[in-house]
């Protein structure tokens, strides 16, 4: 099988995830910009991120083959600090042009907070400016409902947004409907404990379809699984799924979206 | 495409009795502790409550029912973490 990985944090994996990823049938990884954590100090502590993204990242991909793309952005949980946002925000149309760079994010909310809110449209008005896809994160456990209409308010009332241009990730089922509802595409993380398992991933699909869906593992260094998708196909199989249906949502659906962006090339 | 109930049992039966023994389980564990218990525990017998509904959309009561329902963004975050339940419901 083949699938897309459109969401791991590989720069707190091993490269034997990436040998076990490409094994088990990966076509390409995209990495969204995260909270390191730790709060960084400053706007060259970015800067050095976005040159790991853009830089070191691919090339440690590559050396198995495998094609890395990235997002960038300040994450929710370091945008109290408005100041070190805006410096943040000054310096990404620096690394915009790179191969590689599909758009800004994951941006979102994480405690729902006024500060955090102003940050969030401080990154989709450059995502306009420059004509960027956006990836949103949307926040843990309670605070994802609220964070979620919140998000959805600010996309909405920015007239340059257009709809099948954002993703809304880690939705579940109290989520999914309102985000497709407003014509943004939906990922579903597949974690072990919070967000989707393997098995609810495969519900809100049978209950909303697969149309504009997608499924990642968001690796990082906390529990989480980098096959978590090859894992939640084989559940496709043993609940009657036909290849080509799988194939779908595992592959011709991120690059639907990802196509949106000129950077993005068809795995060969 | 769904599944027969038959279907579904064969594959879930199993794995849904371990959980809902590992539920009473942990709800045993809670008794026999000490000291108060928080917000937390109410809001999961709260979500409980869900499960015997009849229609199939508890999973999404249930997350529901552990979400903050405000709307006004808070003036500042308390903190970075979540705890998996909204400690404003009862109080
Ligand atoms: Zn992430």
């Amino acid at each position: 099988m083949r699938y897309i990985e459109p969401h791991g944090h590989m720069v707190s994996r091993t490269t034997d995830d990436y040998l076990d990823m490409v094994t088990a049938g990966c076509a390409a990884v995209c990495e969204p910009a995260f909270w390191a954590g730790f709060d960084r100090g400053s706007v060259d502590g970015f800067r050095d991120y976005f040159r790991q993204l853009t830089e070191y990242e691919p090339a440690r991909a590559a050396k198995y083959g495998l094609p890395h793309y990235c997002w960038l952005c300040i994450n929710p949980k370091e945008s109290e600090d408005v100041a070190l946002a805006s410096d943040v925000l000054g310096i990404i149309p620096e690394f915009l042009g790179r191969p590689g760079v599909l758009g800004i994010g994951e941006i979102g909310l994480n405690k729902n907070s006024r500060n955090e809110l102003r940050v969030l449209e401080m990154h989709v008005d450059l995502a306009a400016r420059h004509d960027q896809l956006i990836l949103v994160h949307t926040p843990h456990l309670e605070d994802k409902l609220k964070g979620t209409r919140l998000i959805l308010d600010v996309l909405k009332n920015d007239r340059r947004i257009r709809p099948e241009r954002v993703l809304i990730d880690h939705v579940e089922e109290h989520t999914v409907r309102i985000v497709l509802d407003h014509g943004h595409w939906a990922g579903m993380t597949l974690y072990p404990i919070s967000k989707c398992t393997p098995a609810r991933a495969v519900d809100i699909l049978d209950v909303h379809g697969s149309d504009r869906l997608w499924m990642n593992s968001a690796c990082d260094w906390g529990e989480s699984v980098p096959l978590a998708i090859p894992r939640t196909a084989l559940e496709m199989r043993r609940r009657g799924w036909s290849a080509e249906a799988i194939d779908r949502v595992v592959f011709q659906n991120p690059v639907r979206f990802l196509c949106q962006c000129p950077r993005f090339r068809l795995p060969a | 495409m769904p599944m027969t109930r038959a279907q579904v049992l064969d594959l879930y039966y199993m794995d849904a009795r371990c959980k809902l023994i590992e539920i009473a389980a942990f709800l045993d564990r809670v008794d026999r502790g000490t000291g108060e218990a928080d917000f937390r525990l109410d809001a999961f017998r709260d979500a409980m409550q869900h499960l015997a509904g009849g229609e199939p959309r508890r999973a999404e009561e249930v997350l529901r029912s552990l979400s903050d329902p405000t709307e006004v963004p808070v003036d500042k975050a308390p903190g970075k973490g979540a705890v998996g339940a909204w400690p404003g419901r009862g109080a």
